[in-house]
């Protein structure tokens, strides 16, 4: 037993590199994931999906499954618990997608049409496999394309001041471009996985996600629970990036659970992923920009086009970012959306942002060579001083501080800006940037924070590590706040039985925490200050912030950053490398160095996963995916991942009480445009279309004739 | 997953015994491609009769000059051997340019020719492929199809052979040893690989029942100034776009002998003889490689999403066969065996 009173006051966890205090257990195989920890008398779920884009089930034929070994039981739209799906969850109305089992159609190919539920997961496997299924098979249509028929723009996605095309006419430059990017997916390391079994008369989820909370709520209400009787906890999770939210494998498992009275598993395979978790929607984007001969912009206008499911619409906001980001006297943006025979779209790393800045930072780009000022300049020259729509005051924006250190750093002052005129041996080489923003909110949160009668401390929040160092993050802001070292917190996330607290996601998780664990941990500290000994319970006290939260003056909260990349493109063979990138990021106070630079630094591979290589092939004539695996969905291996170096420049948020924005997102938005800026400088062709694939470079060759003239020329010289 | 049998064979006569014993079962090499094939249903074996510990994994320089490899060697082995670097350059570039290191550890020789095309239609068994389930049809050809071939294909399947080696092993004659139960037997490399015509479901000359033993390589001088070029999708472990092995002998500004083979554009690695006829004897320049690559191209029949690769084979004889004619000039520095990508650095 210690003495309060005694305790010395240690700080500046916050801010120091700390390796995460579950290291150890990932490294080792101790931590367990959903799809590992054992359970006594588990059956387990295989999925079958439909093999049609779009019918209705006419037969599903189980006998001869159900007399194979070790099969439990076939789940499908005869036999399954009703769900209701008639119900606003923590983000809207849910995607009626996840009831299965409800009805006879089929929206989309690759939709659950039967669980078979086995001893072995083996079993299952093969039994699903076995599985007949009969359909009356309807016309599907699942092709995306700029402006086609039954593309509808949503209530409240176009914002607009002013008159665009009056601006247009009346500019000295103008930009008009279209861009394209393609179905992109999360594909996390850790597929989904989620056990469910009923226990003294509570539903316990055991799954992978990035909220309990959220994904109890979600069953909840589809089962028509008391809240306070389902209990789910997440407590690794390999990944999310958007797509762990309520999904069709914890639903199936509570059906599966109910039915046999047994603890169920279910656990979704890489190709599963593909039809069943959600994806990025491909966009088809315009950007018009009108200059004046200085480069001030007159005019800006970006429309953007996704394509969403049949029954659900989810808004892929890429034309949103453009609100933030630049000013102009006419200033039009819209986010518009077609229904296809397709699983819904999701979340997926800085939805909107991504795409939609690579649209918006290569326009600029193309603006800038037009107007031949340099695309830096040009960015200065717009800066804004105040929400270009909003008309509200900035937190913190400290854009031209990314822009000034990135230059400093990748040398930016020494470039020639002429396109296609450095070469070395067969490469052409080639420098450009591109700027990111993205929100910096806030959820309301609880937290506990117990201080154990052994001089260590507890905290409790229902906080999701999704593989971002969420974990480690809390314990440094703990420790700070108790001012203690990090090694006497004791930090338990993940089990919805902890209370509300916000999701991992928009990247709002650590600031969402933190500042519920800074009110418990403050107010306990000063507890303990007044001495007194700690009884064998320990002193806890709990923490709300949503009235805080709420009492947010109302503001445009942003994290921004400057995006630099050094490309070289061999024309004569299509290879575009990435030599060098560089990110300078002012993203609110940052936690623990080590984490978030592996964040911005992930973010900024996906950028250029997404610039080079990320594409989902939609088959026209199946309605499903060529190649829906690892081996077909391509993303940069680590021979295609130069030296990447991501920084920041102090931006403490001073509304925040720790000072955070949030890291998570911002580190993969401009980064595809900082490449297709660089593949112009170096090849003088502009690509517009992503992925900047070896064919798309081939047919471009260098613009100033073929690709074979090229290679030919280069030869001869 | 489907329950399988497993046999280990110690001798190359009893693993042939297990196999006619057992004609549902397959050979298992490194398991590299049949295992996932085997996870995703395309492949379904009753049994697997496991070859790796057959005595097939030696690499001997032969009398007259040429090479030998067992069946059983490692891609990784193979890669690694002093005399495979310094004779037939080319041939240990193009295995290093496939897979990954774990991969090549495990894949065999034998493996490598046999394994199967990476279509995304033949992985997917709710989808048609008259490749793997004959008259079904070939979705490729009217829809995702532009990683897929412009050379000897036909109306019933377009699909690529995924091999790196085994593009060198043609470019340089390799004849390929079996052994079945009525004796051992060669193939050519050239013979191995049958037309696609309307039955893309038969690979390979193979009698049935049949085991590779080994490949042979002549003596090919040439081969000492080889080259292997790989482009894909991204810097690694993803199957070639289009790939060139390519050997060449200058002698007084003339091409003195040459050896082209392309990857990637064809149901069988692609020998580009109209090619070599051309340049042997004329000028090694730029403008005599190109029209070479065009007289072997002349017969592609690209469909709309690949036409690409016409220009990507060409661009990479032209360009392979100047690197190879300045490697050969005294004062080039370029060490055929290890060509650096200045763009990979130290990631390679």
């Amino acid at each position: 037993m210690t003495t309060a009173t005694g305790t010395p006051a240690v700080t500046g966890a916050v801010g120091t590199a700390h390796t995460r205090v579950e290291g150890l257990a990932k490294v080792t195989g101790a931590a367990r994931y959903a799809g590992e920890i054992p359970f006594a008398e588990m059956a387990h779920g295989w999925l079958v999906l439909s093999t049609i884009a779009r019918g209705r089930i006419s037969a599903i034929e189980e006998d001869a499954v159900l007399a194979m070994p070790g099969v439990l039981k076939v789940l499908h739209h005869g036999n399954a618990p009703r769900v209701d799906t008639d119900y606003t969850g923590l983000l809207g109305r849910p995607d009626p997608t996840i009831a299965v089992f409800q009805n006879d159609r089929v929206p989309y190919l690759g939709w659950p049409v039967a669980l078979v539920v086995a001893e072995t997961s083996e079993q299952a496997r093969e039994a699903a496999e076995a599985l007949v299924v009969r359909y009356e098979e309807e016309p599907h249509d699942v092709v995306f394309a700029a402006g086609r028929p039954g593309t509808y723009t949503p209530d409240g996605s176009a914002a607009q001041k002013g008159d665009v095309e009056a601006e247009l006419a009346a500019s000295e430059f103008v930009v008009d471009a279209e861009y394209t990017t393609p179905e992109e997916h999360h594909t996390m390391l850790e597929p989904h996985a989620a056990m469910a079994r009923w226990e003294d008369g509570r539903l316990e989820v055991v799954d992978s996600n990035q909220s309990t909370m959220w994904v109890a709520g979600e069953l909840a209400n589809l089962f028509s629970l008391d809240p306070s009787s389902v209990r789910v906890r997440s407590e690794h999770v390999g990944g999310g990036f958007g797509s762990k939210g309520v999904r069709v494998h914890q639903v199936c498992a509570v059906m599966a659970t109910t039915a046999i009275h047994r603890p169920v598993r279910v656990v979704l395979t890489r190709r599963q992923m593909f039809s069943l978790t959600g994806y990025r929607s491909p966009t088809a984007q315009r950007v018009r920009l009108g200059a004046d001969p200085d480069g001030r912009l007159r005019a800006f206008a970006h429309e953007s086009q996704n394509l969403t499911s049949t029954v659900h619409e989810f808004v892929e906001p890429s034309a949103t970012v453009g609100r933030v980001m630049y000013d102009a006297d006419a200033h039009h943006t819209v986010n518009r959306v077609v229904r296809l025979d397709v699983p819904t779209p999701t979340f997926m790393r800085a939805p909107g942002e991504a795409p939609g800045s690579f649209a918006m930072e290569c326009a600029l780009d193309e603006l800038a060579e037009q107007a031949g000022i340099d695309p830096i300049a040009l960015r200065v020259r717009n800066e804004p001083d105040v929400g270009p729509l909003s008309g509200l005051p900035f937190s913190s924006r400290n854009v031209l501080s990314c822009f000034e250190e990135g230059a400093r750093r990748f040398g930016w002052a020494d470039r020639d800006p002429r396109p296609g005129v450095r070469r070395d041996g067969r490469w052409l080489l080639g420098t450009g940037m591109a700027a990111a923003a993205f929100p910096s909110n806030a959820l309301p949160s609880t937290a506990s924070v117990t201080a154990e009668a052994d001089g260590t401390f507890t905290v409790r929040i229902n906080a999701a590590d999704i593989g971002t160092g969420a974990r480690t993050a809390i314990t440094q802001i703990a420790a700070d706040a108790l001012r203690v070292s990090p090694g006497r917190v004791r930090t338990r996330i993940a089990d919805s039985d902890f209370g509300p607290a916000g999701i991992a996601g928009g990247s709002m998780g650590t600031r969402s925490w933190g500042w519920a664990v800074t009110v418990a941990a403050d107010e306990l500290r000063e507890r303990l200050a007044l001495g007194g000994t700690v009884p064998p319970e320990g002193i806890t006290v709990r923490s709300d912030t949503t009235e805080a939260v709420g009492a947010l003056a109302k503001k445009e909260r942003h994290s921004f950053g400057a995006q630099f990349a050094e490309v070289a493109v061999d024309v004569a063979t299509g290879e575009v490398r990435v030599r060098r990138m560089l990110g300078i990021f002012a993203a609110g106070r940052i936690i623990n160095p080590l984490t978030a630079r592996s964040q911005l630094v992930g973010g900024m591979i996906w950028g250029l996963s997404m610039a080079l290589h990320e594409e989902a092939v939609r088959d026209a004539a199946s309605g499903g995916h060529v190649s829906p695996d690892l081996a077909g969905y391509h993303f940069a291996a680590n021979a295609d991942v130069p030296v990447i170096e991501a920084d920041w420049v102090d931006d403490e948020d001073p509304d925040d009480p720790v000072g955070i924005k949030g890291v998570g997102e911002i580190g993969i938005v401009g980064a595809a445009a900082a490449i297709a800026n660089a593949v112009w400088h170096a090849t003088g062709v502009r690509h517009r279309h992503l992925p900047i694939r070896p064919d798309r470079v081939i047919v471009a060759g260098t613009g100033t004739g073929s690709a074979t003239d090229a290679v030919t020329s280069d030869v001869a010289g | 997953m489907k329950e399988f049998g497993y046999q280990r064979a110690f001798d190359v006569p009893g693993a042939v015994a297990l196999l006619g014993a057992d004609p549902d079962a397959r050979y298992l090499g490194g398991g590299t491609n049949l295992v996932d094939l085997m996870k995703t249903g395309v492949e379904r074996p009753a049994g697997l009769i496991d070859v790796r510990e057959l005595p097939l994994n030696d690499i001997e320089v032969t009398e007259s000059g040429g090479i030998r490899i067992g069946a059983t060697v490692t891609n990784s082995d193979l890669a690694a051997h002093p005399e495979v670097r310094r004779r037939y350059p080319a041939l240990a570039q193009a295995v290093l340019a496939g897979a990954s290191g774990q991969l090549r550890n495990m894949a065999t020789v034998g493996g490598n020719l046999l394994q199967r095309t990476r279509c995304g239609y033949f992985a997917d068994v709710a989808k048609p492929c008259n490749k793997r389930s004959p008259g079904s049809g070939c979705p490729a050809i009217e829809g995702e199809h532009h990683n897929h071939a412009i050379l000897g294909a036909s109306a019933h399947c377009v699909a690529t052979h995924p091999s790196d080696m085994g593009v060198a092993l043609s470019a340089f004659d390799a004849v390929v040893s079996y052994e079945t139960a009525d004796g051992p037997g060669e193939l050519p490399i050239a013979d191995f690989y049958l037309p696609v015509g309307d039955t893309p479901h038969l690979e390979t000359a193979l009698p049935p029942g049949a085991l590779i033993t080994g490949v042979t390589l002549p003596p090919t001088p040439v081969a000492a100034v080889s080259r292997y070029r790989k482009v894909r999708e991204r810097a690694s472990y993803a199957f070639a776009i289009g790939s060139l092995a390519a050997a060449l002998d200058v002698r007084n500004g003339l091409v003195h002998d040459v050896r082209l083979a392309f990857g990637a554009v064809a149901s069988r690695p692609w020998r580009a003889r109209e090619a070599e006829a051309a340049l042997c004897g004329g000028p090694a320049t730029a403008e005599a490689f190109a029209a070479a690559a065009d007289a072997e191209l002349a017969a592609a029949e690209p469909l709309p999403d690949n036409a690409y690769k016409v220009t990507l084979i060409r661009n990479l004889v032209v360009s392979v066969l100047t690197e190879l004619t300045e490697s050969t000039e005294p004062s080039a520095s370029t060490d055929p065996t290890d060509p650096t990508d200045p763009s990979e650095g130290a990631t390679r």
